[in-house]
């Protein structure tokens, strides 16, 4: 059960984004998780609730997308996604590789976020990387 | 109203996985080389480390170990007996050990008069595959009490592990432990992971798993 030090590593990494920015609320947040990373998406939902109270992203929704598993085949010399695994082997040529390329991701991807004093939409040249 | 976009795009555990990158470095400069160990609870770290540091150090190996467990240090004494410089770290409820605590148990310590450093982890199958703790190499144990369908139950774990030590062999034919299923389940886990059958309480292949430590301490 570590999705409640996940959330709380989740509210500091947003709030340092933010910081410096015009005061603003966290609408929405992207997460993306591989499947074999251990996290229970629910388990995070409900951690992400209880620890987001009285900051800036209190009330924001949290979109997970789950990773598949992809392994590198040296055999068949590409990348290809496992629907099912164990066993960690080629659905085309039964080779085992124990090379996992996707399905460990634990990334913020993006904020959504709305100004607090203006609340209006900002040109795409405000954007920030 | 329109809400904008912030890109992030980053680990969900930079903070982790920084200080982590800092001590490899730390350990790398001190000549350290740096084990750690994960299994469930109760699946024979604390009796391996026991015994490798006692056999290290009867050699002439100058090893120290960390332990991590929630409460107590009752880990570090038993270890203590070994003659070797151990630190216990207390979660106090976390599952998992990070860089952070062991940075923080790291304070005023002597690095480089040391030369391989044991991080015995939280016991758990889960939380402890996403933290790296700056380590030269993760190292899983199955007991052959746990069943040999562990792996396939826990894989995140035994896929981020360096080599598999298979413990409590000793047990095995009362627990009527399938060794095959066993190999062959951790092999669709982690194609080509070493494993090396020990059991800390006779001895048996305790020289195997020693023997491993070496190898990889000189990077063969």
């Amino acid at each position: 059960m570590h999705e409640l030090s996940i959330a709380n590593a989740l509210v500091h990494q947003v709030t340092e984004a933010l910081a410096g920015s015009a005061p603003c609320r966290v609408t929405r947040v992207r997460l993306r998780i591989g499947v074999l990373a251990g996290v229970a998406a629910e388990a995070l939902t409900f951690c992400f609730e209880v620890v987001t109270r009285a900051t800036p992203l209190e009330g924001a929704a949290l979109e997970i997308e789950s990773i598949p598993i992809a392994i590198r085949c040296e055999p068949c010399g590409r990348i290809v996604d496992l629907a099912e695994a164990p066993p960690f082997r080629c659905p085309h040529c039964d080779h085992p590789s124990a090379a996992v390329v996707r399905g460990k991701e634990l990334e913020l991807e993006s904020i959504e976020v709305e100004d607090q004093d203006r609340g209006q939409a900002v040109t795409p040249s405000e954007r920030r990387p | 109203m329109t809400p904008r976009i912030v890109e992030l795009r980053q680990g969900l555990l930079k903070k982790n996985d920084q200080l982590a990158a800092a001590l490899r470095l730390r350990f790398r400069d001190a000549g350290l080389f740096v084990v750690n160990l994960v299994s469930g609870p109760g699946s024979g770290k604390t009796l391996l480390l026991e015994r490798t540091l006692s056999a290290l150090k009867a050699r002439g190996g100058r090893p120290a170990a960390l332990v991590g467990d929630l409460e107590t240090d009752r880990d570090a004494r038993r270890l203590a007996r070994a003659g070797c410089p151990v630190r216990q770290i207390e979660t106090h409820g976390i599952c998992h050990l990070d860089a952070e605590m062991i940075d923080r148990h790291l304070d005023a310590w002597d690095l480089p008069s040391h030369d391989v450093l044991f991080i015995e982890n939280v016991g758990n199958l889960v939380c402890t595959s996403s933290y790296d703790l700056g380590e030269s190499c993760r190292v899983a144990l199955l007991s052959v009490t746990e069943g040999e369908d562990k792996p396939l139950k826990y894989p995140g774990i035994y896929n981020s592990a360096d080599a598999v030590v298979l413990t409590k062999i000793d047990l095995a034919d009362a627990c009527e432990f399938d060794r095959d299923a066993a190999r062959s389940h951790l092999l669709d886990v982690r194609p080509g992971v070493r494993l090396i059958e020990t059991s800390a309480k006779t001895g048996q292949g305790v020289d195997d798993w020693l023997a491993f430590l070496d190898e990889r301490r000189q990077g063969r």
